[in-house]
C-alpha cells in the first residue's frame, strides 16, 4: 500500500526566485556507453541548501547522472557548473563532492575510524586536527564506542552510519547519497530517512539522493527529479509531482491513480469536461491545461480521492458514475474497492477502515455509485 | 548439493580415489627411509640417504641455483603479473589487446617443450649464452601468466567501488593503487608468488632447454639420475621437496582459513549486537 | 604442467575451477581520465613489452627457422633472412625459404605416426580420466559439507607437488620388479610379472594420474552446484533413481565434464615427461619426438618444424577451449 506522505511546504524555494544562482548546474548533459544513450540532453539546476532527489526505475540514468557529478564519468556532451564555474576536466579526487555509496565502499583494511579520518589525511591537516573532526564525526553518528572496529566488525546500520560520517567529515558542497539505505531493512530505513533530514537542516548542507524508492524521495526531498530513459520528466516538490503530475508516466509512478481517456468537449479556463466513451459520459475537471477542445486527454484520479455510495450523490460540481463491485483488498487501515464501471474498464477506490465493523454496507456484486469532486481529477496530455 | 549421508558407493569412490592420488606419494615417502638400496624391498628403518643427501655437493649446488631462480622469477613474475593483471581488469580498450590476453593465456596451455624450444632459439638468435639468467627469464615469462590470471580473479572479484570512494575522498590515482588497491589484492599477489615459486621449483622442461654450463636445476639433476633408475636417494630429495611445497600449502591454507573463520565470528558478533 | 588451476583461490573456495577465465570485457566505462594517461600507457607497456619480447618473438623466431636448412654449425641452421639487406634482403630470402623441413615431416612416417599417436593416447587418456574421475567428484560433492573443504585441499595438494616427483614415484610400482608386481604376486593374482613399465599402459596410468585432478574440479564445481530438489523433483515425478542420473544429474555436469576433458586433452597430447619416464622407446609422443630431435639429434630447423605444426594441432582445441569456457561463465551470472 503506498500512501502519499502529506508533503511538508517548507518557506525554502530558491529555484522559484529567477535572480537566485544555483550551486550545480547541468547543462545538456548527454552520456552514452557505446549506443546506449544513458543520459539525454538533461539540463538541472540545483540550489544551495536543497535536498534534491533523483528518482526512477534502474537504467533511467539517475546514477550515471550522479557519477559524472563525482567526476566517475566524462559526459559525452554538456557540461557540469559548479556556482557558475566550470568543473569539465577536474579529476574526481579534486572536486568538493562527497559520496555515500550503495555499497558503502568502507575500506575493508582501516578502522572506522580511519575511514572517516582518509579524506581529511588527503588534505595533509594537522594529525591533530584531523583527531578532533573524526570524533566529531563519530559522535554525531553515534559510534564513539566503534572508533577502532573494523568493517566486518560491524552492523550493517553501523556501517551505514560510518559511510555517512566519512562522506560528511570533509564539509563538501554537495553530498551525495546513491542508493543510501537500499541494504536496511524497513524499520532502519524509515529511522534512517527522519535522521538524514535532521543531519541535512541541521548542517544547512546541500543532498542530492538517488533512490527508485518514491516513498523515501517524497519523504526526504525538497525537490524530485523523476527520470526516465535519461530525461528528466518533472522536476518539482513532492507535493507539486503527486498532485499534478506532468505525464501519465509520472502519475502511474508515484503512488496509484485511475485514469480514463477521453476527448475534451467544452473548456472554459480552468472549467474542463471530458467525453470518455468507455463510460458513455461527460466528465467535470477544474485543471488549468494547454490542451484545447477535440484534443485526446486522459483524466487521471487517485483512489483516495474517489468516494463510494449505494446512493446517487447529489451535490454540485461532483462526477458520479454508476458500477458494480468487483473485488475488495482489504489492507488493515483500508481497503481498496474495485468497481467494474464498464465491460473493459475497472477503477479503484480508498475506502478508510473508520469502524471494526466486520459488516461493510457495500460488499460484493453491489451496484454502487462512484463519486469524485471535480477538483480531484487532473488532465493527463502526455 | 545438499549434505546427505554418504552412501557406500560415493565412500568407496572416494576412498579409491584418493588412495589412487596419494598412495604412490606415500610409497615413495615410506622407501626414502628404507635401509636397503633396494627400492622394492623394505629391509628397515634408515635415514642415511638423507645423510648422503648433505654430502651431495652436485645437489645442494642444484638446489642453490634452483632456490635463486625461484626466488628471483617468482618476484619478477608477480610485478609483472599484476602489473598484467591490472591491465586485463582495469584499461579499457586498447590497439593490440587481443594479443595482450592472448600472450596472457596462450602459454598457460601451450606444452612446455614449445615454451622452452621458442625461448632457446631466441636466446640463441640474440646471442645470449646461457645458464642462470636465461632460465630465470623463462620461467618468469611462463610464471607471470600464472600470476596475472590469480590476481585477475581478486580484482574482478572486488568492490570498485572502492577505488571510487578513495578518489571521491579526495585521493589521487597513484596514491589509491597503494593505499586502497594494493592492501586489497595483497592475498591473490601472495597467492601468485607462490604459485610462481613452485612453478619454477618443479619445472623440468623449459629450464633444460634454457641451461647453460654450471646451472643445472634440481629437476634436471633429478631427472638425470632418475633416466639411470630409481635410488633411495632420489626417493629421499623428492621427499623433502614434497614435504617442503606441502607443508607451505597448508600452513597457508590453514592461516587463511583461520582468518575467515575468525571474519565470520565477528561479522556475526556485530549483526547480533545492533 | 600447465594449470592455471592452480589458482590458490581454490585452495579454500569450493567454486573456483576455471581454468581459462574467459577474458573479462573490456569494461566500458573504464575511468577516462585524462591525466592518467601517462601512467595507463606505462602501465600497459611494461608487462606487454616483456611477453612481446620473451614469448611472441620466439615464436616468430621458431617459425623462421622452421624454413631454413640444417647445418653443421653453431647455430646449427643456416641464416634464413638477411636483416642487413632491408626489404629487397626480404624479399630475396622469402624466394629462398625451404618447406623441406615440413615436406620431411610428411615423408618421415616416425612424425606423424607420432602425431597420430600422441592425439591416440591423449583422447584416450582423457576418455579414462572422465570415467575415473565422475565417481570421485559425485562422491565428492554428495560428501558432508564439513568434509568438502578438505576433500578439495587434498585433490589441490598435487597440483602443488612437482609434476617430475609424481611421475617418477610410479616408476617403482609398476618396474618387473616393482611393488604392483609383487603384491598381485603376493595374493596370487598372477605367476609372471607384467610387463607395465615401458609401454603405452604406463604412459596411460602416468596420464590418468597426473592429470585427475584437472578433471575432478570443474566437475565438482558442477556438481557441487546441482541443486537437490531437481532430484527430488524428478524422483517425486516418477522417474527411478538411475534414469535421474541419466536424465538429470548427467546432462547438469555436462559444462564441467567438457571443461575438464579439454583440461585433461590439450597438455596430454604435447606431453614429455610422462611418455620419457614411464612409456620408454616403444611409445611415440610427438613431445618426446620433438625433445629427442632437439638434443640427440640437434636438428634444429626441423624440431621447429614438428613444435610449428604441433602449435597449428593444438589451435583448434585451444580455441574450442575458450569458447566452451566464455560459454560457461556467461552461464554462471
Amino acid at each position: 500500500m503506498k500512501r502519499p506522505l502529506c508533503p511538508v511546504r517548507r518557506a525554502f524555494s530558491p529555484w522559484d526566485d529567477p535572480g537566485e544562482q544555483p550551486l550545480i548546474e547541468f547543462r545538456n548533459i548527454s552520456k552514452r556507453f557505446g549506443s546506449f544513450i544513458a543520459v539525454d540532453n538533461l539540463s538541472l539546476k540545483i540550489f544551495k541548501r536543497e535536498f534534491h532527489a533523483l528518482l526512477g526505475a534502474s537504467g533511467c540514468g539517475k546514477t550515471t547522472l550522479m557519477r559524472m557529478l563525482a567526476g566517475f564519468e566524462e559526459p559525452s556532451e554538456g557540461r557540469i557548473f559548479l556556482e557558475g564555474q566550470d568543473l569539465t576536466g577536474t579529476p574526481a579526487h579534486k572536486r568538493p563532492f562527497n559520496m555515500m555509496f550503495q555499497s558503502y565502499a568502507l575500506f575493508p583494511h582501516m578502522s572506522a575510524a580511519r575511514n572517516i579520518a582518509f579524506g581529511l589525511e588527503m588534505e595533509r591537516l594537522p594529525a591533530l586536527e584531523i583527531k578532533k573532526r573524526v570524533w566529531e564525526m563519530l559522535s554525531l553518528v553515534r559510534l564513539e564506542g566503534f572508533a577502532k572496529r573494523k568493517p566486518h566488525q560491524l552492523s550493517g546500520g553501523q556501517r551505514q552510519r560510518v559511510a555517512l560520517a566519512r562522506s560528511l567529515v570533509k564539509r563538501p558542497k554537495v553530498l551525495l547519497l546513491d542508493e543510501p539505505l537500499a541494504a536496511l531493512d524497513k524499520k532502519l530505513r524509515e529511522n534512517t530517512q527522519l535522521e538524514l533530514m535532521n543531519l541535512q537542516e541541521q548542517m544547512r548542507m546541500t543532498f542530492l539522493i538517488v533512490t527508485h524508492d518514491q516513498e523515501e524521495a517524497m519523504t526526504v526531498a525538497d525537490r524530485i527529479s523523476v527520470m526516465d530513459k535519461g530525461k528528466i520528466l518533472q522536476n518539482a516538490t513532492p507535493g507539486e509531482i503527486y498532485e499534478q503530475p506532468a505525464s501519465r508516466f509520472v502519475a502511474e509512478f508515484i503512488g496509484d491513480i485511475n485514469v480514463l481517456d477521453g476527448q475534451i468537449t467544452t473548456k472554459q479556463q480552468r472549467n474542463v469536461r471530458i467525453f470518455s466513451s468507455v463510460l458513455g459520459a461527460h466528465l467535470d475537471v477544474r485543471y488549468s491545461t494547454p490542451a484545447k477542445v477535440g484534443d485526446s486527454a486522459a483524466l487521471a484520479v487517485r483512489p483516495e480521492k474517489m468516494r463510494l455510495s449505494l446512493e446517487k450523490p447529489e451535490e454540485p460540481e461532483t462526477n458520479a458514475i454508476p458500477g458494480e463491485v468487483w473485488d475488495i483488498a482489504y489492507m488493515g487501515d483500508v481497503s481498496i474497492y474495485h468497481i467494474k464501471v464498464a465491460e473493459t474498464q475497472t477503477l479503484r477506490a480508498i475506502v478508510a477502515n473508520t469502524s471494526r465493523l466486520v459488516e461493510r454496507p457495500i460488499t460484493w456484486d453491489d451496484q454502487v455509485w462512484l463519486s469524485w469532486d471535480s477538483d480531484a481529477g487532473v488532465i493527463l496530455t502526455r | 548439493m545438499m549434505p546427505s549421508k554418504p552412501s557406500w558407493f560415493n565412500l568407496t569412490s572416494l576412498v579409491l580415489g584418493f588412495g589412487f592420488l596419494y598412495l604412490p606419494i606415500v610409497i615413495m615417502i615410506v622407501f626414502s627411509f628404507n635401509e636397503s638400496k633396494l627400492v622394492t624391498v623394505w629391509t628397515g628403518f634408515s635415514l642415511k640417504w638423507y645423510a648422503a643427501l648433505l654430502s651431495n655437493e652436485q645437489l645442494l649446488e642444484a638446489a642453490w641455483v634452483t632456490l635463486r631462480v625461484g626466488l628471483i622469477s617468482a618476484t619478477l613474475a608477480t610485478v609483472l603479473g599484476t602489473l598484467a593483471a591490472l591491465v586485463l581488469v582495469r584499461q579499457g580498450r586498447f590497439v593490440g589487446r587481443t594479443l595482450f590476453s592472448g600472450m596472457i593465456y596462450a602459454p598457460l596451455v601451450l606444452p612446455e617443450v614449445i615454451l622452452g624450444l621458442s625461448l632457446l632459439l631466441f636466446f640463441v638468435a640474440v646471442e645470449q649464452s646461457r645458464g642462470f639468467w636465461t632460465i630465470t627469464i623463462a620461467h618468469t615469462t611462463v610464471s607471470m601468466c600464472y600470476v596475472a590470471i590469480v590476481v585477475q580473479s581478486r580484482l574482478s572479484g572486488y568492490d570498485r567501488s572502492l577505488e571510487e570512494a578513495a578518489m571521491d575522498l579526495g585521493c589521487p590515482p597513484v596514491r589509491i593503487f597503494f593505499r586502497i588497491t594494493l592492501p586489497q589484492i595483497f592475498p591473490g599477489i601472495l597467492a601468485g608468488w607462490m604459485l610462481a615459486f613452485t612453478l619454477s621449483l618443479d619445472d623440468l622442461v623449459i629450464a633444460s632447454f634454457n641451461s647453460g654450463p654450471g646451472s643445472t636445476t634440481l629437476p634436471m639433476k633429478i631427472y638425470s639420475q632418475v633416466r639411470l633408475g630409481v635410488t633411495p636417494e632420489i626417493n629421499a630429495i623428492c621427499t623433502m621437496l614434497v614435504v617442503f611445497v606441502t607443508i607451505g600449502v597448508i600452513l597457508a591454507s590453514l592461516l587463511i582459513k583461520r582468518q575467515r573463520l575468525k571474519r565470520m565470528q565477528e561479522e556475526r558478533l556485530a549483526a547480533a549486537h545492533l | 604442467m600447465n594449470d592455471p588451476n592452480l589458482s590458490p583461490t581454490s585452495l579454500t573456495r569450493s567454486e573456483t575451477v576455471p581454468a581459462l577465465r574467459h577474458e573479462p570485457e573490456a569494461p566500458e566505462n573504464a575511468p577516462t581520465n585524462p591525466r592518467g594517461t601517462w601512467g595507463r600507457f606505462a602501465l600497459i607497456c611494461l608487462p606487454y613489452f616483456w611477453l612481446s619480447v620473451f614469448f611472441l618473438i620466439p615464436f616468430v623466431i621458431v617459425a623462421r627457422i622452421s624454413l631454413s636448412e640444417a647445418a653443421v654449425a653453431i647455430p646449427p641452421y643456416l641464416p634464413v633472412i638477411e636483416w642487413e639487406q632491408g626489404l629487397i634482403g626480404l624479399w630475396e630470402a622469402a624466394q629462398r625459404w625451404s618447406f623441406e623441413n615440413y615436406i620431411w615431416l610428411i615423408e618421415d612416417d616416425l612424425y606423424w605416426k607420432a602425431y597420430i599417436s600422441s592425439l591416440q593416447i591423449a583422447f584416450i587418456s582423457t576418455f579414462l580420466t572422465l570415467l575415473i574421475g565422475f565417481p570421485i567428484a559425485y562422491g565428492m560433492a554428495r560428501a558432508p559439507r564439513v568434509w568438502q573443504p578438505t576433500l578439495i585441499m587434498m585433490v589441490i595438494l598435487p597440483f602443488w607437488t612437482s609434476f617430475l616427483i609424481r611421475v617418477y614415484a610410479w616408476i617403482g610400482i609398476l618396474k618387473i620388479d616393482g611393488l604392483l608386481n609383487q603384491a598381485l604376486a603376493f595374493i596370487g593374482m598372477i605367476d609372471e610379472p607384467l610387463v607395465i613399465l615401458n609401454t603405452s599402459i604406463a604412459v596411460y596410468i602416468g596420464i590418468i594420474y597426473s592429470y585427475l585432478p584437472f578433471m575432478i574440479l570443474p566437475l565438482y564445481s558442477s556438481l557441487e552446484k546441482l541443486d537437490t530438489t531437481l532430484i527430488e523433483a524428478a524422483q517425486d515425478l516418477g522417474c527411478p533413481p538411475l534414469r535421474t542420473f541419466w536424465r538429470v544429474t548427467i546432462p547438469l555436469a555436462l559444462p564441467g565434464m567438457v571443461a575438464g576433458c579439454f583440461l585433461v586433452f590439450i597438455p596430454a597430447v604435447g606431453e614429455f615427461i610422462i611418455p620419457d619416464l614411464l612409456g620408454g622407446s616403444s611409445t611415440l609422443m610427438i613431445g618426446k619426438t620433438l625433445w629427442v630431435e632437439f638434443f640427440s639429434n640437434r636438428d634444429w630447423p626441423v624440431s621447429s618444424a614438428v613444435a610449428t605444426v604441433l602449435l597449428v594441432l593444438l589451435i583448434v582445441p585451444i580455441l574450442m577451449f575458450q569458447r566452451h569456457e566464455t560459454r560457461r561463465n556467461e552461464g554462471d551470472t
